[in-house]
């Protein structure tokens, strides 16, 4: 098995860290898609409000590709449509009903060819957790992806053990990386954490070890030092420690089953636990004990996005981050020496003298946005040989060969988090990276 | 602290988008900003940020330029008393040094300051931190005997041609305030050159006093048996004086003990790039080996040892302060090697070869900026052909 050392990146150190107790499993009593969940998808709907749901029931298709379908996955009625600026559809909100059983109904799971899996997995909407190198993106059900990448290991802040996920679900695991063996023309390939042994009996699949600081358990960070992409179109698909039982569940009984585990982590909540829901559970469900002034992120805090107190959990997600916002101005901040101020860089006491200690963090930017002036820091948080700034640049002048050339199709968003967080002229580094690949994709 | 809080935000609305002074907007975000850290939520991407930001760092480097600075106002009233061959009290020496140096940079902190406000208005973009960095800069490398009138060509010169038409912070090839030097060596060559420019002198000056610089006096072509180094123990230069900066020369240039001060402050906070600092006095001392390997003979100009290179004229200056800019420095971390060491080595070199320029560390950092793209072309190119080979594997 190979084993990875990367040096470069940073982790993080939030206060906030949750209880490694599971809360049985509970059935919210709304849960909502959202489209925006899935990049790429356009979403036509197939219900509206007041229409009654079933297991298996399709919501939305894409409007490029009808095959591709939002399916619920609980018996329910459609409460409401929530739409965005320019009518995008942002939400599709489901009451559950507290009778979930009504006989389930079952998926074709006998054909273990490419095409036939690949039927499956749309009808049950469960296509969904495929994203797909380069771009980002949903992933298109045309392709045969060179390789399939699973991280088992996530190093974000606060973020969800994998072994945890895995519990109880080993047999639906190795059924789903045995689906997703036929679904490539090369290997399913998993990289874990070296002390999270559960991972190492897993067959059908290439073993890998990684360790370092976040963000080396990002996919990304795997694809590259394993088997970098090398162009537009060489495609791999990437899917979540989840995402694969959720596979190897319906692999194993031909019944859809979403229930997944979401960590409730942060300093802004005081009841701190793993619970045991399902896929888009409504977070009020889940978060108790909320601080006022809180910002509750579905994800985490690098990628995750904000949701209401009432809103609900990312479809991919199994983490809610719940941080103080940023509420006090402080004189003269910029010439306090810091002892108490969370940075990565030296100029303050704090990261000078205790690096370590763990310090609650708000949601204050901390500065105003400015040009790009310090150019050679970033990579010492990328565990890729990747020019960060030199990149971004090419983005900003939308220059597409320089592009290509610098690596754009071998990152995401996520890759270059922690290079906003720690960027002193603010850049939002997430944001040109999309568009940057957005634009790549359409013209290159 | 809050009402001054709630004050201030009284006048958003009028500098605020379609407020009556919306084009003056730079100058309130300036002074909100510089009054407090504001509570500005984020609004994309990650959530939470670095404590640092661009004010912040900028502080950095200004508090380590202090030592210098400050040892510089000493010195501009201890020379001119020295040359007086009067005797003072400390207080009187720091008066005298106030009022020769605090001129010199207020004035350049103003007209730098309206130029930057102006272009900040015009260009609506926010006023940079940046310029608290070159005004502070350009007072230092500066003789105290520098003319008002220069002074405030050159800083305009500086400022506008060497940053604001590039597009500001962060935008421009060359540092500004070397433009402004370069400017006032160019253009004024005896207000920044020869030996009666580097003191200020009072009504009469006392025989045994040196008004030449040591790299004025080592670059006279003189024959000495005890070699260079005699050659400025002749005239009062010793190593240890010249290390604590009791010498003529520029402002803020003479002491290497306030310098390293500041040098070593902007190292521990990741300020300045180390890269650059070892290159530099890597390329310094083996242009300076090379040359004591082939000097003549002793007393000839090529067998200055290393350390005393250090200790005299801008070069010490010029590595802590100079070829440590960001922005105009090469952008990647292999190029830095590269850019500092030729730093080093041109520096050396001018000083020594040419005797039109007795110091050579502004002209070696000013064409270095000039290759400072070049050099990342290189760097870029090779990852650039790392990518292509797996790419067509």
């Amino acid at each position: 098995m190979k084993k990875f050392k990367l040096r470069r990146g940073y982790d993080i150190k939030l206060p906030g860290e949750t209880v490694r107790t599971i809360e049985p499993f509970t059935l919210p009593n709304r849960i909502a898609f959202k489209p925006t969940d899935f990049i790429g998808m356009k979403p036509r709907l197939l219900i509206e409000p007041g229409d009654k749901v079933k297991i298996g029931t399709p919501l939305a298709c894409d409007k490029n590709n009808e095959k591709i379908k939002i399916v619920s996955h609980v018996n329910g009625e459609v409460t409401e449509i929530v739409r965005g600026d320019r009518r995008v559809i942002q939400m599709i909100v489901i009451n559950v009903d507290t009778d979930q059983h009504e006989k389930e109904p079952e998926f074709a799971i006998n054909d273990l060819s490419k095409d036939s899996i690949i039927d499956t997995l749309l009808e049950s909407g469960l296509f969904f957790n495929f994203v797909q190198r380069p771009f980002n993106k949903m992933a298109n059900p045309a392709d045969t992806p060179r390789d399939i990448f699973i991280s088992a290991m996530d190093t974000a802040p606060l973020a969800a053990e994998s072994s945890l996920i895995l519990q109880g679900n080993e047999s639906s695991f190795q059924k789903g990386l045995d689906v997703l063996s036929h679904l490539t023309s090369g290997k399913v390939r998993l990289s874990f954490k070296p002390e999270e042994t559960a991972f190492s009996e897993f067959k059908n699949c290439e073993l890998y070890n990684f360790s370092g600081p976040h963000p080396t358990g990002n996919v990304g960070v795997h694809i590259h030092h394993i088997a970098p992409i090398r162009n537009a179109h060489d495609i791999v698909w990437t899917c979540s420690v989840q995402s694969v039982i959720h596979i190897g569940r319906l692999y194993e009984t031909g019944i859809l089953n979403q229930e997944i585990l979401v960590k409730v982590a942060g300093s802004a909540v005081d009841r701190r636990y793993y619970h045991r829901t399902v896929v888009g559970a409504q977070v009020s469900h889940l978060v108790k004990d909320l601080n006022e002034n809180s910002r509750i992120i579905s994800g985490n805090v690098l990628t995750g996005k904000q949701i209401e107190s009432d809103g609900f959990v990312g479809y991919h997600d199994n983490l809610v981050t719940v941080i103080p916002e940023t509420t006090e101005p402080e004189f003269l901040g910029w010439l306090n020496p810091g002892f108490a101020k969370p940075s990565w860089w030296k100029t303050f006491a704090s990261a000078l003298l205790f690096p370590n200690k763990v310090r609650t963090v708000d949601t204050n930017m901390a500065g105003g946005h400015r040009a790009l002036v310090i150019n050679d820091i970033y990579e010492e948080v990328v565990p890729m040989s990747i020019l960060p700034s030199h990149l971004i640049k090419s983005i900003l002048v939308e220059d597409i060969e320089e592009m290509e050339a610098l690596g754009i199709y071998e990152i995401a968003e996520e890759d270059l988090a922690l290079c906003e967080y720690i960027c002193p002229s603010k850049t939002e580094f997430q944001q040109i990276i999309r568009q940057g690949l957005d634009l790549i994709e359409k013209e290159g | 602290m809050k009402s001054l809080y709630n004050f201030i935000q009284k006048f958003s609305s009028l500098f605020g988008k379609g407020g009556k002074l919306e084009s003056l907007y730079p100058i309130y975000e300036m002074g909100e900003g510089f009054l407090f850290v504001l509570p500005q939520k984020t609004k994309t991407g990650a959530h939470i940020r670095d404590s640092i930001d661009m004010k912040r760092f900028m502080i950095t480097a200004y508090i380590a330029m202090v030592p210098a600075f400050f040892f510089g106002i000493f010195n501009a009233g201890y020379q001119h008393f020295l040359s007086l061959g009067q005797s003072a009290t400390i207080l009187t020496i720091l008066l005298k040094g106030l009022l020769i140096v605090l001129p010199i940079y207020l004035i350049v902190l103003v007209v730098g300051g309206v130029w930057e406000v102006l272009f900040a208005v015009l260009r609506k973009h926010e006023i940079n931190e940046g310029f608290l960095i070159s005004s502070f800069l350009i007072p230092l490398i500066v003789p105290p005997t520098i003319p008002f009138w220069q002074l405030i060509a050159a800083t305009t010169f500086g400022i506008v041609i060497g940053k604001e038409i590039f597009g500001g912070v962060g935008m421009n090839i060359f540092n500004p305030a070397l433009v402004a030097r370069a400017f006032l060596f160019f253009s004024f060559p005896r207000s920044i050159s020869g030996n009666s420019v580097w003191t200020v002198f009072g009504e009469k000056t006392i025989d045994t006093y040196t008004a030449a610089t040591p790299l004025a006096v080592v670059s006279d072509t003189v024959t000495n048996s005890g070699g260079i180094i005699q050659i400025l123990a002749d005239k009062g230069y010793t190593w240890f004086n010249m290390f604590l900066g009791t010498i003529p020369g520029s402002i803020g240039e003479t002491s290497t003990l306030a310098i390293l001060l500041g040098l070593l402050l902007l190292l521990i906070t990741k300020t300045a790039s180390w890269r650059i600092v070892i290159s530099v006095i890597a390329g310094g001392f083996v242009m300076t080996t090379i040359l004591n390997l082939i000097a003549p003979d002793s007393s000839h100009i090529f067998a200055l040892p290393f350390h005393y290179h250090f200790v005299m004229g801008g070069f010490a200056f010029g590595t802590a302060f100079m070829a440590t800019d960001p922005v105009s420095s090469s952008s990647t971390r292999q190029g830095k090697y590269f850019y500092g060491f030729l730093i080093g080595a041109v520096a050396i070199l001018v000083r020594t070869v040419n005797p039109a320029y007795p110091e050579g560390m502004m002209l070696a950092i000013l064409l270095m900026n000039t290759f400072a793209p070049l050099i990342d072309h290189f760097v870029v190119q090779k990852n650039k052909k790392r990518r292509l080979k797996y790419a067509s594997q």
